[in-house]
This record gives C-alpha cells, structure tokens and sequence, in this order.
C-alpha cells in the first residue's frame, strides 16, 4: 500500500497521532468545560465521575491538550502562511459551500479556509491557556487579583465558545469533502482526491505531471 | 441540607423556580460599629456554636487575630487606627458575609443547589454540592468565601441559619456585651439603625449612616457606620460593592445566547448537508484518472 502510486502520502503516522491526541482531548475539554459554562450542560459532569472530578481533571486534561496542540503548531505553522491566493479563496468560499467551486483559486496542501482556522485555532489556545492558568485555583488563582480572575473568567469562556464553533465547524468541514477524515485515519489520500480539492498541492506532490 | 422552615428563594446554577410558596420575613444582622469595644466575643462564640478551630497563628504586632477570615474564622474583628476630624480614632469592624440579596457568590457558582439565598435573605454554601472551583470567591464583591485546603471546599459565615430556623439569634449576637451587634427582621434593624445614627449625628458624628450596599440589591448583614462616607477607613469596606460588571457578563445572557447559537451551527450544518450534498471528486477528474490506467 505504502508504494502504491495511486494514493499519495498526506499525513505521517506522527502528524495522525498527534492531531487525535489534541482531537481527543479538545472533546473531552468540551465536554467537562460545558458543565462550567451553563447549567444546562451540567449533567454532562457525569461522564467524569460528578462535579468535583470535573473540576478537578478539566485543567489536566487541558495541559496534555496545550502540549499537543503545542506540537502540532511548531508542524504547521510554516504550512498556514496566507498568501493572496488564500485570501482569494476565502472571498469565494460562500461558491464553493453552494457546490460552485469554478472560480476557487487552486489550493496548496491545505487551502485558505483550512489556514485561517489554524490561526484563529491558534489564538483561541493562546487565550484559552493564560487564562485557564488564573482560574485554576487548586495551584495559580491564589497568585491573581480578583480583578484579573474575573477577566480571566469572561475570556476563558468565551474563548472557549469560539473555539468550539471552529471544531465544529472543522468536523463538519471534514465530514462534508468527502475521504478527508480517510486522510486523517490512513495518512494517504487518491490522486483524484488531491487534485480535486489540492490541485498546487498535487503538482508538487506529482511533479507537475497534471 | 436544607431545612423545610426555611424555603429557599434562590439556588446556584439552577434555572428553574427554587420553591418559594411561602414568604418568610427578611432578617437583618445590625452591627453598630460604634459600639464596638473589640473584645472578640463574637469570633469566639462563632468558633463554639459552628464547631470551628482555627490554627494558632503568630502575632503580627497587631490586635487582628486571625489576620484575615479563614475557611475556619468566619469572622474576623478588623481594628483601624485612623485620624479623623475628631482627632485619633479607633475603628473596629466585624468582617464576614454581607449576605447580600444579589449574591456575587451565588451567581459565580457553576454547581447546582451548592449556594442557596433562604427567603429569609440568609445565602448558605450547601457543602455536599460544592465542587471546589472557587468561582464564588471570584464573584464575592466583599471577598469572603475561604477554599478549604483540607477539603476543597468553601466556607463563610451562614447567619448561623441553623439558629435562625428555629428561631434563635446568631451565636455572635447572642453573646455580644455592649449590644454592638443585634437581630430582627429587616423593618425592625432598619428602625433600629435610625436611631443609632440620630444618636451618633448628635453626637457630632455628622456623617453617621447605615452601610447597607445597595449596589447588591442591599445587604442582611448591615453596619452603622460614624463614617459612612468613607466606608473605606473601616479596614477596606468598599465604597460602592456591587457584582463586578465582568462576572455579569460572565454569568449573564451571552452564555445562554452562545449555547443556542452553537447548537444553531450544528443544525445549519445537518441541512447543508442534506441540501447541498456532499463535496465529493468531480465525475470529470474521476474519469481522468480512470483513463489513466
């Protein structure tokens, strides 16, 4: 399979781990955050054992997940530079949506919509750790004034509603072009696939055969 | 935890209607910081009646003893040398939950029935609830909540609600000498409080007032003041407390209003799809590549 000429490599074995590492623990912080954020997801403590583990293991769960995405930015962030055919795709992103992908400028290895999620993935993260490091009262809130916590408090919450809407939306994104979570799972995709949603990508991958 | 003869008229983290049919009158703990003498029979009694005991701390050169509340001292005696017009003044002032009729505690809190507000007005952290976060320390204007070390838990004074609902005073009441501390309903505190500060004005005190902290609804637990315009030589009483206007946003209509809108992408999502189909490889490059073999 490995040398099968059909299927190009996409993404390592380690480039695979490393993104379900932060996959997994991006839901698990979702889920134990939510009981925080309103009451109505309160049950959902459940899943972790009642309201104290929840309390306990979100912030835990949020160091691996901030080493991981750690990781995974110093792998892609020299692969999300915008250039002005990105910000071009992006003006034509409500065609392609409507299944009109005529006028999309041909996309590198991952396209315009794909980098801006990085970045404001990126910053969310940013945000989501300075501020979960002033509330997390078991061993940094005492450090703070109240003034702070309180803006902390606002930030990490709506940092964290942000960046819910943007895995919800990179989930779906994966979901809809079809055989990109394959990619994800496998690390290989089709040629065919490559130079329908990738095309600059695929000629460098190709040698610049199509 | 919670007693039948107190019905509770608020309850953290829960959206729905706490039980509130019956209407019990609202109590007020008066402290008349001009009667104060500083003896700390209040601290004591507290530690009696609520089973409490704090460490034996070092002396700080100071009367203060303990320095600040603790999960174990649910009330300190705060003493203020200050210089006034009337010359070198001694301020004391018993610290510890205001219980405020808008409680920043309540509202901070994430865990359902762990802060409840009585309908007598008394706000009771319900330990067995408590999940530890500490998020009613970060929404307490007057910074009174204690996280527990042992335990993870948060402590303050409860009004000693357990006395009230069989209709005794607070142990710190009972056991005040001068009468700087006293009880009632609400009404009756009030009353109270006007003649203090009638008595304090004629006594040149002209700025003598109530320090009732209208800016969180007003509060149960309420000072007579000699001073009320500077609340802040009393050992840091804020001016105007209310909830900070953070934790509002915190804890107010855009949460709600983000959850909606997140559970609204997720619909938008489903019929996208459904609409629009799938973004699938062209039957045009499929053939091209097929060719290719």
């Amino acid at each position: 399979m490995k040398n099968d000429p059909k299927k190009i490599i996409r993404y390592t074995p380690s480039e695979r781990a490393n993104h379900w590492l932060t996959a997994i623990t991006g839901v698990l912080l979702t889920l134990s955050g939510l009981c925080f954020f309103h009451p109505f997801f309160y049950p959902l403590s459940q899943l972790f054992g009642g309201g104290v583990w929840t309390r306990i293991l979100h912030p835990f769960i949020g160091v691996v997940m901030t080493v991981s995405f750690g990781v995974m930015f110093l792998k892609y962030s020299a692969q999300n530079i915008m250039t002005p055919a990105d910000w071009e795709w992006m003006r034509h992103v409500r065609e392609m949506a409507g299944g009109d992908d005529r006028n999309m400028p041909e996309a590198g290895k991952f396209n315009g919509g794909q980098k801006l999620l990085f970045w404001l993935m990126t910053a969310c993260m940013v945000l989501l750790v300075l501020s979960g490091i002033v509330i997390w009262r078991a061993y940094f809130s005492f450090l703070f004034p109240a003034g702070l916590l309180r803006l902390a408090s606002v930030v990490h919450a709506a940092s964290a509603a942000i960046m819910i809407a943007l895995i919800m939306f990179h989930i779906y994104a994966a979901i809809w072009t079809r055989e990109s979570i394959g990619a994800m799972l496998y690390g290989w995709v089709r040629r065919a696939w490559a130079k329908q949603h990738h095309p600059a990508w695929f000629r460098d991958m190709t040698g610049g055969s199509k | 935890m919670a007693l039948q003869s107190l019905d509770i008229a608020r309850r953290s983290a829960t959206t729905t209607p706490s039980p509130k049919q019956r209407k019990t009158p609202e109590v007020v703990k008066l402290i008349d910081v001009s009667k104060c003498i500083g003896c700390k029979a209040c601290q004591v009694a507290c530690m009696e009646w609520n089973d409490t005991r704090d460490a034996i701390g070092t002396n700080h050169g100071v009367l203060d003893n303990p320095m600040d509340l603790t999960e174990n001292s649910w009330t300190v005696m705060r003493y203020a040398e200050v210089e006034t017009d009337r010359g070198l003044e001694w301020l004391i002032r018993k610290d510890g939950c205001m219980h405020c009729s808008d409680p920043g505690c309540l509202k901070a809190c994430p865990a359902p029935g762990a802060i409840v507000q009585y309908s007598n007005g008394i706000v009771d952290f319900h330990e067995e609830n408590c999940i530890g976060c500490g998020y009613c320390i970060t929404g307490c204007p007057f910074n009174i909540p204690r996280l527990s070390k042992k335990d993870n838990k948060v402590y303050k004074c409860t009004l000693c609600s357990d006395r009230v609902a069989v209709g005794l005073e607070p142990a710190c009441v009972k056991t005040c000498p001068t009468g700087a501390i006293v009880f009632g309903t609400m009404e009756d505190m009030y009353h109270h409080a006007e003649g203090r500060i009638a008595d304090l004005k004629n006594r040149g005190f002209v700025n003598a007032g109530i320090y009732d902290a209208p800016g969180v609804g007003g509060t149960h637990v309420m000072y007579v003041l000699q001073h009320a315009d500077t609340p802040g030589i009393y050992q840091g009483l804020p001016k105007d407390p209310g909830i900070s206007p953070m934790v509002s946003l915190w804890k107010g209509i855009a949460k709600p209003f983000a959850s909606l809108a997140l559970g609204a992408g997720a619909l938008l999502a489903f019929f996208h799809y459904v609409t629009q189909g799938p973004n699938k490889v062209s039957d045009e490059i499929e053939k091209e590549f097929k060719n290719e073999k």
